[in-house]
């Protein structure tokens, strides 16, 4: 077990079962086709990132450095929010990057009922620890526990 | 953050409860990255990522309808990205049920609401707003709430406006407070580049694979890239700023650049030169090898790899009125070369509405038509959202179509020799 100490963009206390992208995390490509045809296990449909591709992102402990690629990236995270189909938090190794921060306040502010924690800046290390299928615990004060 | 007594009050809910939502998630949205202040957004125009009515983003239309209903409207006349449908862009009966009856049924709709919001014209949808055409270019030193990767990349870079990598909605928000938190790509020390990228190419590099490579190395900090110019020139020429227009868009959308300095070429790299590389920055070089490189790691993705390809997109972002007439002059080249009179397969060009007239009113319009190519201002990549594209073997000089879809990405010139001759250069 290790324990990772970051930033909280948004706070919250989740535990779920860790979901593992060394690669950016295209939100977009990842997520259309799970909204747009119903999928409710949010199957990531990027063909570019082996380590997500075809696997359910939806209530998963989502590591990854930092999203990329289209700037529709906010809004469509907003959208997983408002239907349901979010990880269950967003844990970045990196600085937050400006999409994923958008749909991490833009969910906040705007939607009612959506638990989605995300702590941002837990280095490298992190993302060398922690892999698929592992648990991972977040608190408020952005500790992250692998285990 | 400061935020001027008027600004505060609209957060307290002096003008509302739906307005002091809009400053309360741009406050936030700075707040994360340290913002210190907002300040006034200075372009005539906004542009917006969301141009498409797809039914799964019924979240969106609602929170629309909510600032519509509240009168909470943007300040600013708008242009937004391209549609996602043409009629003239093939499709077969199942394509098109899917289209019109699940995935896009929301257009009019959403097209209703851009309209009660402020979109400039009715058909102001593009991606490369920012050509001429279109009506919505920025001046050097604006302060913009777009979104879009490969618009703001272009209007930071080779504009020299300031705009963050805004996600959609968000873009809406600023345009509706008339105002954006003060970071990043609006600040001096933000536009400063962390990456010196050297080209030491043996040849004018692909501008699409170029960007590509960039992007996925430096992903969302600043290049700045020497050596570029000597294949470029340096001056901002119509055929320099439609190279960048592909480079950045490659760069945007492989990584996540959202400004980039091209030496002896891009504004503020003539202005300030090397002083614009921050201590410290790490180096990339890039050659022959390592274009080559980074072409064979794409995977190719169709059900078939060695299928004939079924469709050609080429236009992403949107083509120049120069770069229609240039593909109108090789297409014809390469048709006369090959000894066919129409191109080998469904081919698409795409361009922005102003644009698309522009060239209408040119004799070249006519002559690509008698080619079989098909001009259009669709999103391809809109188009290619689909499960039912997924099957089909699409080809494309766009890296960024690539990245998002199954299309095959090939060079300007294979695009070429592939629908005019079938095969090789």
């Amino acid at each position: 077990m290790r324990t990772f100490h970051g930033r909280t963009v948004a706070p919250g206390s989740v535990t779920a079962e860790a979901l593992v992208s060394h690669g950016g995390l295209n939100t977009l490509a990842s997520f259309q086709k799970a909204l747009q045809f119903g999928d409710k296990k949010a199957t990531c449909g990027d063909q570019n990132n082996p380590d997500l591709y075809g696997k359910a992102m939806a209530g998963k402990a989502l590591c990854l450095p930092q999203t990329i690629g289209s700037t529709t990236g906010g809004l469509v995270l907003y959208c997983a929010c408002s239907m349901h189909r979010q990880p269950a938090c967003l844990l970045f190794s990196n600085p937050i990057d400006s999409l994923a921060a958008a749909g991490s306040v833009l969910a906040s502010v705007w939607l009612e009922d959506v638990n989605m924690p995300v702590v941002d800046c837990l280095g490298e290390e992190f993302l060398q620890y922690v892999h698929d299928g592992m648990t991972v615990s977040v608190s408020p004060d952005g500790t992250v526990t692998v285990e | 953050m400061y935020l001027t007594p008027e600004q505060t009050a609209i957060l307290q809910g002096a003008k509302g409860d739906t307005l002091a939502k809009v400053m309360k998630t741009l406050v936030m949205y700075g707040e994360i990255f340290g913002a210190d202040k907002m300040v006034p957004v200075t372009s005539r125009y906004n542009h917006l990522v969301t141009s498409f009515g797809l039914k799964a983003l019924g979240p969106v239309y609602d929170l629309m309808n909510r600032l519509i209903e509240s009168g909470a409207v943007s300040t600013q006349k708008f242009s937004a990205d391209p549609r996602p449908l043409d009629p003239n862009v093939p499709a077969n009966f199942l394509q098109n049920l899917v289209f019109h009856k699940f995935m896009y049924s929301k257009q009019a709709y959403y097209e209703d609401q851009l309209e009660k919001m402020g979109l400039m014209d009715p058909d102001a949808f593009s991606c490369a707003c920012y050509l001429e055409e279109m009506g919505n270019r920025p001046r050097k030193g604006d302060v913009l709430s777009w979104a879009e990767s490969s618009a703001v990349v272009y209007a930071n870079s080779v504009l020299g406006a300031r705009c963050n990598r805004n996600s959609g909605i968000m873009d809406l928000m600023g345009s509706i407070a008339g105002c954006v938190p003060h970071f990043g790509l609006l600040t001096d020390e933000g536009r400063k580049a962390t990456w010196i990228v050297r080209v030491e190419t043996s040849q004018k590099p692909e501008a699409q694979l170029l960007g590509s490579a960039i992007g996925m190395k430096v992903m969302e900090e600043v290049p700045y890239v020497l050596g570029l110019d000597a294949w470029l020139g340096t001056e901002l020429s119509d055929d320099a700023c439609a190279y960048l227009k592909d480079f950045g868009a490659a760069t945007a959308s492989n990584g996540a650049v959202g400004l980039y300095h091209i030496d002896n070429l891009t504004p503020e790299a003539k202005e300030q030169g090397r002083s614009l590389i921050a201590e410290g920055a790490q180096v990339y070089v890039i050659d022959d090898a390592e274009l080559q490189r980074v072409r064979e790691s794409y995977p190719v993705v169709w059900k078939k790899p060695d299928a004939q390809p079924k469709l050609c997109f080429v236009g992403c972002p949107h083509l120049s009125l120069a770069q229609l007439i240039e593909w109108t002059q090789n297409i014809e080249a390469g048709l006369r070369a090959s000894g066919h009179r129409q191109v080998l397969m469904p081919t698409v060009l795409t361009t922005a509405p102003a644009v698309k007239k522009a060239f209408e009113r040119t004799e070249y319009a006519q002559r690509l038509s008698q080619t079989g190519v098909i001009l259009s201002c669709i999103c391809p990549l809109m188009y290619m959202n689909n499960p039912l594209c997924a099957s089909m073997p699409v080809i494309t000089s766009s890296n960024k179509l690539r990245t998002y879809s199954t299309a095959r990405y090939h060079t300007e010139s294979e695009i070429l020799a592939l629908i005019t001759k079938g095969g090789d250069r």
